[in-house]
């Protein structure tokens, strides 16, 4: 066990955990930020995906080892009340069904955004092509993506 | 979080139970649905919350301030009842939506009747009951309000949570006559309103959890959170056909943070199993910790020999009726499989329909085409792996968890840890996803009697191995059909024979059964020791598909447009039809046939574009898709337009239930192109989605239009029925992108046949 200070939603916080504990399970187990889900543990389904210095990141296979000083975005930080504009498009088109996914989609989709205001319908599906979503949710998703472009 | 343990020892069943049966008083405080879940943000807590709650019936509490909150009896999967059947409440109570709060439901059969998610039943069977809901409460609220003014009921008017005396124009908010409301007594008989005067239902209305959902809250039942709870996760057998012999803990219980390493049997020797207890691995090897990291390492260092078991049976209760299920012994592989299936393909199967002479149709026929079809085992892979939460006392047991269907699990849970079922309290989370596989909730067993034997509270928590692993999987299915024309194109005989490991698919009596004079259905099965169970329509699954290709290749064979020689053929069933026991209205297929003719434009040219058609009937709907697929610069076929038509009667919340249906669309194209599940030693070939397909953003259809049949019949569900034709409509176009037929499913396997 060793001792780390995280800085998660622009706050600072200490854990004890095992130096190859991934961020997936810190957030979910010693932080209560269930928001972020497991879903593979292996990197295939995108459901972990939280933002490592803005960079969108599988928290299932990133330790809390190598995350040192650089900033975690959750699910839970990505707007004060739920207002990103990658959340409020999410909404408009009430995309989810079951729900489970979406947190990842939208952190992918937040990310992609950040760094690609205007992407085409290709550069989405690329960027998205991490996230699956078992319910089939991927045409909503794309519009969402859109909207919430064209709204920023 | 110690006042949730407080309300355990009431026990929610019973809390709800007595206020609602005493009929009447008071509920002050009523909140202790929120107080479970302390962090969670709530509608509520954006809408200006009452003082009090008067309870008006166990689906319904108005507060002072005119706020109601709907209880939704059924488990939310993501097929969007949490928001449709409040809809239904809401529109008889004549409130308006903006003022309603829903809460799921508690467990409890004896007031809110089958809280049951699967079989696309959940609208259909709650139709009549949850708008009776809103209308007792509506009639309720006029005869208090009635009292109060001192006039006749009649000549009070209700709108969007407001009585009016009309001939004076005095109004009264709800919530200033809830309370008065609950001393009237329930009306034995109410009048429902006519769809014309529907204002909410047919009305989208978006999600009522969607903000919890986009903003990560917890809801699901991995989510659970409970005090000093305890990490659960179980190690079973690497194979079907195996069980466990020993074990050795030594090393798993010496690493960090594991508390208990022991073993568990899942149902013991006199409990009689029902249907859904389906069930491979019995006995398991527990890890415990404090943290699901902890307690996966643990898992790794357990040392478990595995050894095959022989044939067994044992019996299961359906629904009253006992049968024998004969579990054989041994490895089982999918090459033995197809071999297996293939052979008994060939030998005749047991007769299930017959109709005229179809032996001399066949005989005589001026053309016979003969095609056959496989499809492999599939997994659900929800994408919340299954898991539970339960805390055992001596007391009572709580257990909280994902599940579709909870009474059918509820005796297992009681029997296992021996305690009376009134003393087993169910809550149902939101599921991330079922598919019919959480119909099946041994896990919820496997945590109570986990949490029994380490005395403290436990959530059992899958990993993504464990559940695609331990499945109670979607069979692996074959069917043969046969069919014969006349010299004028005319389809005088149909043959279907089907069946699969361990179970047949067939449904004799649907389309083309009562179009075609000469008709025979044949079945036969094959045992097995590998799971299986509902998997979203199940055998509607395969056959839809199967059928609807067949068909496809029938048609062209006849020379005939595939949409025309299935309305002529349906014309047939209407006007003549052939046996008496045809299970689908023949319009209502021709209907949706026509719909998405016309939506898709079908007969137009488009360059590029390959298309195919399929209808198909089931779990009481209707549903037509026209697939157009493209191919792409590496020559990879991709499904580019889906249009949809489909009759389900009244559409409660339109552009909810149209993301059901691109749901299915997608999910049909997924397991139609990429879906499989093989064998190999007994052993899944793949046990997580690096090896298991599922389909992806860049292989979703671009653009999926859907239309709904208008007409006022009581709606049916939705959850099911797109899903199973759009194999079919696939394998159609594909067909006219490849030029070359696909019969075995995933299609991606189905390579071109080497030339030379």
């Amino acid at each position: 066990m060793a001792k780390y200070t995280l800085n998660i939603n622009g706050k600072s916080h200490e854990v004890d955990a095992d130096p190859s504990t991934p961020m997936l399970w810190v957030l979910r187990d010693h932080l209560n930020l269930v928001g972020t889900k497991y879903g593979c543990g292996i990197a295939q389904c995108g459901a972990c995906t939280i933002h490592l210095e803005g960079t969108a990141t599988r928290a299932c296979m990133l330790t809390v080892a190598s995350v040192g000083n650089q900033q975690v975005t959750t699910i839970e930080g990505l707007s004060e009340e739920g207002d990103h504009p990658v959340q409020k498009a999410w909404l408009e088109v009430d995309v989810p069904q079951c729900g489970y996914c979406q947190a990842g989609q939208i952190m992918t989709a937040a990310a992609l955004l950040e760094n690609n205001p205007n992407p085409t319908d290709n550069e989405i599906e690329m960027a998205m092509n991490g996230n699956i979503c078992r319910c089939g949710t991927y045409t909503r998703i794309k519009k969402a993506v859109k909207l919430a472009a064209s709204s920023k | 979080m110690s006042e949730q343990k407080d309300i355990n020892t009431i026990g929610r069943r019973a809390f709800l139970r007595n206020s609602s049966l005493a009929g009447g008083g008071l509920i002050l405080g009523f909140s202790w649905l929120n107080s479970c879940k302390p962090k969670q943000v709530t509608e509520a807590e954006v809408m200006e919350m009452p003082e009090e709650w008067f309870e008006i019936n166990s689906y319904l509490k108005i507060g002072e301030n005119g706020v109601a909150t709907i209880f939704c009896p059924n488990p939310e999967f993501g097929q969007g009842v949490m928001t449709s059947m409040p809809m239904l409440v809401a529109e008889e109570l004549d409130i308006s939506w903006e003022k309603v709060l829903v809460e799921i439901a508690p467990y409890n059969a004896e007031i809110y009747g089958r809280q049951f998610t699967g079989g696309s039943q959940g609208i259909r069977t709650r139709w009549e009951g949850l708008r009776t809901v809103g209308a007792s409460a509506k009639q309720m609220l006029k005869q208090a309000a009635a009292k109060q003014w001192q006039v006749p009921v009649s000549e009070i008017s209700t709108a969007e949570g407001v009585l009016t005396h009309d001939p004076t124009g005095n109004t009264l908010g709800y919530g200033e006559v809830a309370s008065a409301a609950m001393e009237v007594e329930v009306p034995e008989e109410v009048t429902l309103k006519s769809p014309k005067d529907f204002k909410i239902i047919s009305n989208s209305k978006k999600n009522v959890e969607g903000k919890k959902i986009v903003t990560g809250k917890p809801m699901f039942g991995v989510d659970y959170q409970y005090d000093g709870a305890l990490v659960a996760m179980a190690e079973h057998p690497p194979a079907f056909g195996l069980k466990l012999k020993s074990f050795d803990a030594s090393q798993a219980k010496s690493m960090p943070g594991i508390v208990d390493v022991f073993k568990i049997e899942t149902y013991s020797d006199d409990y009689e199993r029902n249907f859904f207890d389906t069930n491979a691995f019995t006995e398991l090897v527990v890890v415990v910790g404090k943290t699901t990291w902890e307690v996966m390492n643990a898992k790794k260092k357990l040392q478990v020999e595995w050894e095959p078991f022989s044939d067994y049976e044992y019996t299961a209760d359906r629904f009253g009726n006992k049968s024998q299920v004969k579990v054989p012994g041994g490895l089982e592989s999918s090459d033995a499989h197809y071999a297996k299936m293939e052979e008994l393909a060939a030998k005749p199967g047991q007769v299930v329909r017959k109709d005229g002479n179809p032996e001399k149709a066949f005989e005589n026929a001026a053309k016979v085409i003969e095609r056959s079809y496989t499809c492999p085992f599939l997994a659900h892979n929800c994408m919340e792996p299954m898991n539970f939460f339960a805390h055992v006392t001596d007391e009572g047991a709580k257990l909280a968890g994902p599940l579709q269907a909870p009474l059918l699990i509820e005796g297992a849970i009681a029997a296992s840890l021996g305690l009376p079922a009134e003393k087993v309290d169910i809550e149902m989370t939101r599921m991330g996803g079922g598919f019919g596989r959480r119909a099946y909730a041994h896990y919820a067993v496997e945590a109570g009697l986990i949490s029994k034997k380490v005395k403290a509270p436990v959530k059992l928590v899958y990993s993504r191995e464990d559940d695609m692993t331990f499945g109670i999987y979607r069979p692996s299915y074959q069917a043969t059909y046969r069919a014969a024309l006349d010299e004028n194109n005319n389809l005088v005989a149909f043959h279907v024979k089907a069946g699969g490991i361990p179970e047949t698919p067939i449904f004799a009596d649907r389309f083309p059964a009562g179009a075609v004079e000469n008709y025979m259905a044949e079945q036969w099965e094959h045992n097995s020791n590998i799971t299986i169970g509902a998997f979203r329509a199940p055998r509607s699954n395969f056959m839809a598909g199967v059928e609807q290709a067949f068909l496809d290749e029938v048609a062209e064979l006849a020379g005939k447009d595939p949409i025309e020689f299935r309305l002529e053929l349906l014309d047939k069933a209407m006007t003549n039809p052939v046996g008496e026991k045809n299970d689908y209205e023949a319009d209502r297929l021709a209907g949706v046939l026509k719909l998405v003719r016309d939506k898709s434009e079908w007969g137009t040219e488009k360059p590029g574009m390959f298309r195919g058609v399929a209808a198909y009937f089931c779990h009481n709907t209707y549903a037509a898709h026209v697939i157009d697929v493209v191919k792409g610069n590496d020559g990879t076929p991709r499904v580019e337009n889906a249009v949809c038509a489909m009759d389900c009667g009244i559409v409660v919340n339109p552009d909810a239930a149209a993301n059901m249906c691109e749901g299915g669309i997608v999910d049909g194209v997924g397991n139609a192109m990429y879906g499989g599940l093989t064998f190999k030693d007994g052993a899944t070939q793949q046990s997580n989605f690096d090896r298991y397909r599922i389909i992806r953003h860049s292989e979703a259809p671009k653009n999926i239009e859907v239309h709904f049949v208008q007409n006022e019949i009581d709606p049916t569900g939705l959850g099911e029925p797109p899903f199973p034709p759009v194999m079919g409509a696939l394998a159609n176009a594909l067909y006219k992108a490849e030029g070359r037929r696909f019969y075995n499913q995933p299609f991606i396997n189905e390579k071109p046949p080497i030339v030379g």
